[in-house]
């Protein structure tokens, strides 16, 4: 299984893709939505997205809608793992296309059980 | 974190959590003793777990000793724990209870239902699958902590207790800020009952459950214990109702009047025919 995560916090990245390596994931980080977009032309198509919301250069539910109009990713399981807790947030983001919504700060726990709501808690 | 307690301490503590509660802790759970009665200690400005075992001895029984019991008892939880036991509730269990009893509402009990993770799990199962079921169904919640039911009661969870498990569609459709809470919405608050229940006391005044979820709380128990709780519970259910144990729980040697079954992914357990 391979995982994108998108975040423009290094040590967030740095985070979450360690949590994903220990659950057998193979991971692509991307420091912003355009940035990932630029990987995903060129490499390996990832079974799950982790996308953070607020990003330079293009912000995760830009990402998100562009990722939902491209049918080469329509398999593609997308989570938010982000700072914004609103309700609203949240509606916006499942009607474009989001599978899940996690909310920072998280628990490793946390992370592995929405992972296990998508069908994906081990990569094995 | 308080030093450990010297082993007459230890065993001092053991016996009274067993006397009062019925609550086994061995020597492998010590590491529960520290984790779960540090905040204790902290709330109570007392200074080690010495001093308050000190404490619990010389005096008789009052808050601190049922703070204590509390602390011991409450177990972790998170929504749709597990998945599998909600998905076999969803799509056979649910389903079948409801053809046999006509469409009537259903009575299921959550034993030592912790915070209500659980019990609201199931709330919102049922309210998705079968809406109008849901309205006459009660979801009976009992546990020997008066503060996790307050709470499951008050439907308020945190942050970081809503990001464990709950599925997203769940949280924004039965969910709303309250501050920097999340409140349940009253139509799966209004499912809930909750009742102050000790498992290893025998009870009176419980319905007749067509379902029973009593998922890791066994493992706690000696075995008497179990044996007589779990009997308990037998005449407590409809015989043709669902009890659901922990994965890694088996009422083998415990209760011959169950017998194992397997429902989509989940083991559970049924009256023997």
């Amino acid at each position: 299984m391979h995982a994108l995560v998108v975040d423009d916090s290094r040590a967030i990245r740095s985070v979450i893709s360690r949590m994903l390596r220990e659950m057998g994931y193979s991971v692509t980080e991307a420091g912003n939505g355009r940035e990932a977009l630029d990987k995903l032309a060129t490499g390996e198509l990832p079974d799950l997205a982790l996308v953070d919301w607020n990003m330079p250069v293009m912000d995760g539910f830009a990402l998100l809608c562009e990722l939902r109009a491209d049918p080469r990713h329509a398999e593609m399981r997308i989570m938010m793992v982000t700072t914004e807790t609103e309700i609203e947030r949240m509606q916006a983001a499942l009607g474009a296309g989001a599978n899940e919504y996690l909310m920072k700060p998280f628990t490793p726990d946390a992370l592995r059980e929405k992972l296990g709501i998508l069908g994906l808690a081990t990569a094995a | 974190m308080s030093p450990p307690l010297d082993p007459q301490e230890f065993t001092w503590l053991c016996t009274f959590l067993r006397t009062e509660s019925a609550l086994v802790i061995d020597e492998a759970k010590e590491y529960l003793v520290n984790t779960r009665l540090s905040p204790v200690l902290k709330e109570l400005g007392i200074k080690s777990l010495s001093e308050l075992v000190a404490q619990l001895r010389r005096r008789p029984m009052n808050k601190v000793h049922q703070r204590v019991i509390e602390a011991m008892t409450t177990n972790e939880t998170s929504f749709f724990r597990d998945l599998h036991p909600f998905e076999s509730l969803r799509n056979d269990i649910l389903p079948d209870l409801i053809k046999k009893r006509g469409g009537a509402g259903l009575n299921i009990w959550c034993a030592a239902s912790s915070t209500g993770q659980e019990p609201y799990t199931i709330a919102m199962v049922l309210r998705e699958a079968f809406p109008d079921v849901a309205a006459r169904s009660r979801i009976f919640c009992t546990d020997i902590n008066t503060l996790v039911l307050e709470r499951t009661k008050a439907g308020l969870y945190t942050q970081l207790e809503v990001n464990r498990g709950l599925p997203a569609p769940m949280l924004v459709k039965y969910f709303e800020r309250k501050g920097q809470e999340w409140h349940v919405k009253e139509e799966l608050r209004r499912m809930i009952d909750t009742r102050v229940m000790n498992l290893a006391i025998p009870w009176t005044g419980v319905a007749m459950m067509d379902i029973v979820f009593i998922r890791n709380v066994l493992i706690y128990f000696d075995v008497e214990t179990k044996k007589s709780i779990v009997g308990r519970i037998r005449k407590s259910m409809a015989t043709d109702g669902y009890l659901f144990l922990g994965g890694a729980e088996s009422l083998l040697n415990i209760d011959n009047d169950f017998a194992r079954t397997t429902v989509g992914k989940s083991t559970l357990y049924k009256r023997a025919a």
